[in-house]
């Protein structure tokens, strides 16, 4: 070999090396910050709140610091765990849901873990009970919500169920989320799937359909842009006045006024009680979890009181433990939901891709 | 009449002594080392383990998915759409911008050097920023609707004009660059020989163009065909380019064996479309007597001409200034009137923490990886020109070809790839900040051979060999001799590799860490979030990346040379 090749490849091997070492020196210093084994990471999605003082509470019963990752929607984040699931970026993954839980479980990221406290929880919120690999945090319902100011200016009752939804009278009222990209999106077309069967619920949305359904990417976008009930929407002019969203909708619109109506029928927003599916969201420790002792008094502490009556006003999310309260805003505000659909998370597991599909299909194309 | 097309170098070559051929591709060889070993790592290595984990289940292949992919009626749809839309934007973009390229190529007037800069910003934006710009624009509540009720945003006309948007700069600075070093004495002559106008034209100047008419269109045809954000943004749920329906089937279905076989009908268009435009590269490199750019534009004559500057920059000022004036009037439209309300809110991370830290840090962090990612694509996309640099083999083509390849991969498939492919020891990089770098600069390293090559072969071969003759090796040879002649490209290459890392979005979305966004990164969580605060804070990070774009192009017009390549 002459000197010159030897010489450009000599070169050439030492800048190939230089990148991987400049790497490994950037990680290095992430090795020092979760090997501590006092720092327990929870990994998330961006609609996860927590004050700051309940983490406080936690680092002082335990001695953990909680360290939160948070990216993407619910969807997004419980793929992108399934997708790291070999080396995963955190201890313990908060925000699965019932729609995506088999999804999860079916791909193994979760470790069994029974946390203490789950006695307390009632029992439809409980999921996978004979191994527990998911903890029940919270539970909501989506639900369509009204505009109450148009449909008084219009002398129009607003509409309670489904049926309703496809009448003449709603024409070109409702906004809706995408099925496949957003998480109320999905529990609303389940809603409809749970109430009209597996032969019904394609009718139903053809009729929906033609009667202007607007489908629109995401809970944002439907919520703050196109409804004309809520605070941002107005600002932007939206022009809908049903959209699907919470029933802690109203409530979260109350908080945000200057002056609070003196009971929930001058509310602002109103909740069609008979348009409503029930979420719970669940957490799980991740298997080949770094911190798994600091994973499971988290997953322990999100059981406790402190935690559960933090969630209504945090997340707008009801808690799952039967003794936690309610905060006033929502007993006065809150809408009672008392027979939402459901599905059965074995019938949701088998068929959810398909039903996505149908209804892509049919509503999008 | 087809006759073989002579190729000078490869004469050069022929004429060199027996013996210095083996020694020479060794060399090449060892150049290419570094690049090769970057791609193989970074790129072909993340994207195959995607790949196979959608289809390879249990330890064994199913190609069966594929077919059953293929044959879905949904497939075709999205590869109809993602077709047609690609060239009608094609089409559009060059009936805009052939006119723009005229006149920057033979006109002369003041305030071009800025025009060249202000219509290459969009052309660097990351396209969440601008897919927002035309949101706030042709949207609903948009510029237009409040003026007079017009909204695009629904229709495909908001796509089709956001691809121009972007793309109007390919064509000016690929086609105008070249026309500017045309002879127009020899379309002169033919009009003394009697030749019409048009027929002078078209039999001298468009065989001379076209070559480069084809690369531009060719470039704005793969850009538009793997187009991503603003597809996203513009698009909503009833639009989809492959690359978006790549995106949805990873991240929100997480239906990976669909993706895998998306992503690998993407990449056979790109390889094809690439193969195309290597070639149409090649011819437009090798026939053509080119003199200074300077000496060919002069100030417009009669009303004719004139005409058309007017009308240039009216759409310039149209489809690109008015797009990116009401992205900075938003960002000062604040609560209280207009004021710089936003762009004190972005010093603060703010109580619902959407990115964790003060939106003023993402700056930071995007500038930081921003040179980082700069200074790995100029290292290895310099080694891969300087090993380029002479035009011989099907192998060397063929390279140069691959190493546009991912340009016109989806940007998702790599940014997931990552992800996966790069969690092992010793090549552990997930919780790394070099990650981002890392991908940025797969996007950079494109633009610098691309910048790079032109001016490296267009260095006389006679001064390396006469360096040569006198004893020098070839590393001396590069240092002393064609070092001093490309500083001044290399310096072009790196203020793009910056530009586009800057704005690089599709890959950092998945590897940028939580809680330390790049600017895009940021400014796309903004607007997914509710409240005119966060969309004005959007607004007003848009606005400051716009400000440090402009800025690095305008001093890139500055140094920049009359063959720096094609961008």
């Amino acid at each position: 070999m002459n000197t010159t090749l030897r010489r450009a490849l000599g070169a050439a091997a030492v800048t190939a090396l230089a990148v991987p070492a400049l790497a490994a020196c950037g990680g290095s210093d992430e090795a020092k910050e979760t090997d501590g084994g006092k720092t327990v990471t929870l990994v998330s999605h961006e609609s996860f709140v927590v004050s700051p003082d309940v983490l406080k509470e936690f680092t002082a019963r335990t001695g953990y610091k909680v360290k939160t990752l948070k990216s993407g929607d619910a969807g997004r984040a419980v793929n992108q765990a399934i997708l790291s699931k070999s080396h995963p970026q955190g201890d313990v993954f908060f925000g699965v849901d019932n729609t995506l839980l088999s999804r999860a479980l079916d791909n193994g990221i979760f470790e069994s873990y029974e946390a203490k406290g789950l006695d307390g929880v009632a029992k439809e919120f409980r999921a996978d009970d004979a191994e527990h690999r998911v903890t029940p945090v919270d539970s909501g319902d989506i639900c369509v919500n009204y505009d109450r100011a148009y449909f008084t200016d219009h002398k129009l009752a607003p509409p309670k169920t489904f049926d309703d939804l496809v009448k003449p009278e709603y024409k070109g009222l409702l906004v809706t989320e995408n099925a496949a990209t957003s998480s109320p999106g999905l529990a609303f077309q389940f809603a409809t799937v749970a109430k009209y069967g597996d032969d019904g619920w394609q009718d139903y949305w053809k009729k929906l359909k033609d009667n202007g359904v607007e489908v629109v990417d995401g809970w944002e976008q439907a919520y703050n842009d196109r409804f004309s009930g809520s605070a941002a929407g107005r600002k932007a002019k939206g022009d809908r006045p049903l959209v699907v969203s919470y029933a802690s909708s109203p409530p979260a619109e109350v908080q945000g006024m200057k002056q609070q109506p003196k009971s929930a029928d001058e509310a602002p927003t109103g909740v069609a009680t008979g348009t409503c599916f029930r979420q719970t969201e669940y957490a799980g420790l991740l298997k080949g979890a770094k911190n798994a002792k600091g994973g499971k008094a988290l997953l322990d502490f999100l059981l406790s009181k402190r935690f559960q009556e933090d969630v209504p006003l945090s997340m707008y999310v009801k808690p799952v433990v039967k003794d936690a309260k309610l905060p006033e805003l929502f007993t006065k505000f809150g809408a009672t939901v008392d027979a939402p659909e459901t599905l059965a998370p074995e019938k949701i597991a088998k068929n959810r891709d398909q039903w996505v599909k149908a209804w892509s299909s049919i509503v999008l194309k | 009449m087809v006759l073989d097309r002579p190729e000078v170098t490869e004469g050069a070559e022929g004429a060199a002594p027996k013996g210095r051929g083996p020694r020479r591709t060794g060399v090449r060889l060892g150049l290419m080392a570094v690049p090769l070993a970057f791609f193989g790592l970074f790129f072909a290595y993340p994207v195959a383990a995607i790949v196979t984990r959608g289809l390879k289940t249990d330890g064994r292949w199913r190609f069966g998915r594929i077919g059953e992919v293929l044959t879905d009626p949904a497939t075709g749809h999205v590869l109809w759409f993602t077709t047609w839309q690609a060239a009608a934007s094609t089409a559009l973009t060059l009936l805009l911008a052939l006119p723009g390229a005229y006149v920057m190529a033979r006109f002369d007037f003041p305030g071009k050097g800025l025009l060249r800069a202000v219509v290459t910003v969009p052309f660097v934006l990351p396209t969440v920023v601008a897919g927002s710009a035309f949101l706030a624009l042709l949207g609903r509540r948009g510029l237009l609707d409040e003026l007079w009720g017009v909204r695009l945003d629904t229709s495909v006309w908001a796509i089709l004009l956001a691809h121009v948007f972007f793309n109007y700069a390919v064509v000016v600075r690929t086609v105008g660059g070249l026309w500017a070093q045309l002879d127009p004495r020899q379309e002169e002559a033919a009009r003394m020989l009697g030749a019409g106008r048009f027929a002078a034209w078209r039999r001298i100047t468009l065989p001379a163009l076209a070559p480069a008419v084809a690369a531009a269109a060719l470039m704005v045809f793969l850009f538009t065909f793997t187009s991503f954000g603003a597809v996203q943004i513009l698009g909503g749920p009833r639009y989809a380019t492959l690359e978006v329906e790549i995106y949805r089937q990873t991240a929100e279905m997480l239906d990976l064996p669909t993706a895998a076989v998306l992503t690998l009908v993407q990449f056979a268009a790109v390889a094809a479309l690439l193969l195309v435009h290597a070639w149409t590269v090649r011819r437009r490199e090798s026939t053509l007597r080119l003199v200074d750019a300077r000496r060919t534009a002069r100030r417009p004559r009669g009303a004719a001409q004139w005409g058309l500057l007017a009308a240039v920059l009216a759409s310039v000022a149209v489809l690109i200034l008015l797009p990116l004036a009401v992205l900075v009037l938003r960002s000062f439209d604040g609560p209280d009137g207009y004021g710089l309300a936003f762009y004190r809110a972005l010093a603060s991370a703010g109580d619902d923490g959407v990115l964790g830290v003060a939106p003023l840090e993402t700056i930071g962090n995007s500038l930081a990886y921003g040179l980082a990612a700069t200074a790995i694509a100029v290292v290895v996309g310099g080694l891969a020109a300087a090993a380029l640099t002479r035009r011989e083999g099907r192998l060397v083509r063929g390279f140069d070809a691959l190493l546009m390849l991912p340009l016109g991969t989806s940007a998702v498939t790599v940014g997931f790839g990552f992800l996966i492919a790069l969690d092992e020891p010793p090549l552990d990089l997930r919780t790394s900040w070099i990650l981002v770098p890392l991908a940025q600069a797969l996007v950079g390293v494109p633009f610098v051979v691309r910048t790079m090559l032109p001016v490296l072969r267009a260095v006389d071969p006679r001064l390396r060999e006469a360096a040569a003759v006198l004893g020098a090796s070839p590393l001396r040879v590069w240092r002393e001799v064609d070092l001093p002649m490309v500083g001044r490209a290399l310096a072009v290459a790196a203020g793009f590799a910056f530009a586009v890392s800057l704005g690089e979005f599709g890959a950092t979305v998945f590897i940028a860490r939580p809680d330390n966004p790049t600017l895009p990164v940021a400014v796309a969580r903004l607007l997914g979030r509710p409240g005119e605060l966060n969309y004005g804070q959007a607004m007003a990070l848009s606005t400051i990346l716009m400000l440090v774009c402009a800025a690095a192009l305008l001093v890139l017009e500055r140094v920049r040379t009359d063959r720096t390549g094609e961008f």
